[in-house]
């Protein structure tokens, strides 16, 4: 096959798996969301200790790191806002600047990317090396819907557990801006707070929360899309796994872009 | 169901993988009580047809009737009716990594049935009984032995108390004695829970003691059906070839051959 030829043939394919990808995206929501609601009438109820362990897999465990980077991202915010705007004569607008950044943009992000690394390479892992071992298939001749049983739980612990560990990251990335900029501006760190909690608008805190629903859907379908659609073996589950990850991150990112655009014109 | 209805029921299955054909027009029945052996070399389509019987694959074209559902045509409802009806034991296992062994099998009944904790948990432990790993319940999949795998998968496929059993590849891979142990099994579950069994084996000696008949398949085609005597009976060269252990006769097509060396990669 000549090479021009080679390489239609290969976008081609390309494009073709990913509309496939996109569709049985939608499809994973759609079931999940429907066997979460309706299940129980179908004999498919999703356990509620199901979900509980996947929110302390997801959630629970996640809080550490989460709260640290967060805290740490928050200090380096307040570092360079110090500096940027002081070059202005403008530190007054420090205050202003690092809340409404953290509360719309960083700590959704922060906590977004960090969750992909996290759960969503796990939920691509985990799922993908059960259909390897035939684990998938198993369950479906059980009678055990693998969608209800795997994706469900997961999906839903994802829409509650992201927004929760938005609001800690954007409590902990203040908190390190205000140990930063609290004595730069004279103010002690408690006024820094509370000027803070003055400042900021329920639309800042909503941006963010409506941001951290999406990515926990993105993070989802992912993460259980690729491990479902896994083949071949050991070396094909940790393929997913770093697919999962690239592609739940570069999902993120868009789709935060895309968001930003809409809500600050 | 009257007794002489068959609990199996395909006909002109054929299966694809791709553009690849598996099975070429199969028709298999099977009857209620009698277990049934499907034998065939390596790579024959025992596994894709077995995958069609329980459901996993639709297919193709023909039809596949279990148990009076037609698979083919069966809504969620119905296909979740009959799985409840059956029990499936995988060539590899299959047992869900992340449980131990007694949540393994006992997840059926908790996810089908509004048993109790305690009943769930005691009729798990004699199933287990049953497949003599009695007191093994709390070991993960991980720290089993392939015998022992086999078994707590079985004793999982059995914990509904199915009618119809699969079985693939029951004793590949295992000690004679664990192997025999198995036809033992078989044998003990059809007669005393009167199950229908079918089972997939590689095993001459083991399927001539379980079978009531035997199924050879060859190449995605059935060659021929019936009870064991009869097939060991049969004339077909390649059914000789399998029963007698003797390597196949290589026919050489040399264009095809040649074509194979020499065809460029996609
Ligand atoms: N997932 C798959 N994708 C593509 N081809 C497959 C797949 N599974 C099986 N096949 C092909 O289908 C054919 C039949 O496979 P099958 O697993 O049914 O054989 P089998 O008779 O069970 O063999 P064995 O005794 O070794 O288990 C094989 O040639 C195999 O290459
Ligand atoms: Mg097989």
């Amino acid at each position: 096959m000549s090479l021009a030829l080679q390489l239609v043939w290969r976008l081609g394919k390309r494009s073709v798996d990913g509309v496939r990808g996109l569709g049985y995206a939608g499809a994973l929501l759609v079931e999940s969301l429907w066997f979460s609601v309706a299940g129980f009438r179908s004999g498919q109820t999703v356990r509620f200790a199901a979900v509980a362990e996947q929110m302390r897999q997801v959630g629970v465990d996640a809080v550490p790191i989460v709260a640290l980077l967060s805290f740490t991202v928050g200090l380096m915010l307040g570092i360079q806002f110090v500096a940027a705007l002081g070059d202005f004569g403008a530190e007054s607008q420090v205050l202003m600047a690092v809340a409404k950044s953290v509360t719309r943009e960083f700590g959704v992000l922060i906590t977004g990317i960090l969750i992909a690394g996290r759960s969503g390479s796990s939920f691509a892992a985990r799922i993908g090396s059960m259909s390897v071992s035939q684990e998938v298939d198993a369950l479906g001749v059980m009678g055990i819907d693998p969608v209800r049983y795997l994706a469900a739980p997961a999906l839903l612990a994802m829409l509650v557990m992201l927004p929760v560990l938005t609001i800690l990251a954007n409590v902990m990335a203040i908190l390190g801006a205000a140990l930063y900029c609290a004595p730069v501006l004279d103010i002690s760190p408690t006024v820094y707070i509370v000027q803070t909690l003055n400042l900021l608008e329920p639309g800042d805190i909503w941006q963010g929360l409506s941001k951290s629903v999406v990515f926990a859907v993105l993070i989802t379908l992912v993460g259980v899309s690729t491990g479902f659609g896994v083949s071949g073996g050991a070396e094909g589950v940790g393929r997913a796994t770093t697919r999962a990850v690239v592609y739940s991150i570069s999902a993120i990112i868009v789709a935060d872009m895309i968001f930003s655009f809409f809500l600050n014109r | 169901m009257s007794a002489a209805e068959p609990v199996i029921e395909v006909r002109q299955l054929d299966a694809f993988y791709g553009r690849r054909r598996i099975l070429h027009g199969v028709d298999f029945q099977v009857m209620p009580g009698e277990i049934r052996v499907i034998m065939g070399a390596s790579g024959s389509g025992k596994s894709t047809l077995l995958r069609h019987l329980i459901g996993l694959q639709r297919p193709h074209a023909g039809s596949v009737r279990i148990l009076g559902t037609d698979v083919a045509k069966a809504g969620p409802a119905e296909m979740l009716a009959l799985r409840r009806r059956l029990g499936v034991s995988f060539q590899g296992g299959a047992l869900i990594t992340s449980m131990s062994v007694g949540e393994n099998v006992a997840l059926p009944l908790r996810e089908h049935t509004r048993l109790d904790e305690n009943t769930i948990r005691i009729m798990s432990r004699l199933k287990l009984e049953v497949v003599n790993l009695g007191g093994f319940q709390d070991l993960m999949p991980s720290q089993l032995s392939g015998g022992m795998v086999k078994r707590a998968a079985l004793a999982r496929a059995i914990v509904m108390d199915p009618k119809l059993l699969f079985f693939d590849e029951p004793s590949a891979g295992l000690d004679p004695v664990v192997s025999a142990e198995l036809d033992e099994l078989i044998l003990k579950l059809r007669d005393a829970l009167r199950m229908t069994i079918v089972v997939v084996t590689h095993e001459l000696d083991s399927a001539l003691k379980i079978a009531d008949t035997i199924t050879v398949l060859d190449q995605g085609r059935i060659l021929e059906t019936g009870s064991s005597v009869s097939v060991q009976a049969s004339n077909n060269e390649r059914i000789q070839d399998l029963f007698h252990r003797r390597p196949r006769p290589v026919d050489v097509d040399v264009d095809e051959y040649l074509r194979r060396l020499t065809q460029e990669e996609l």
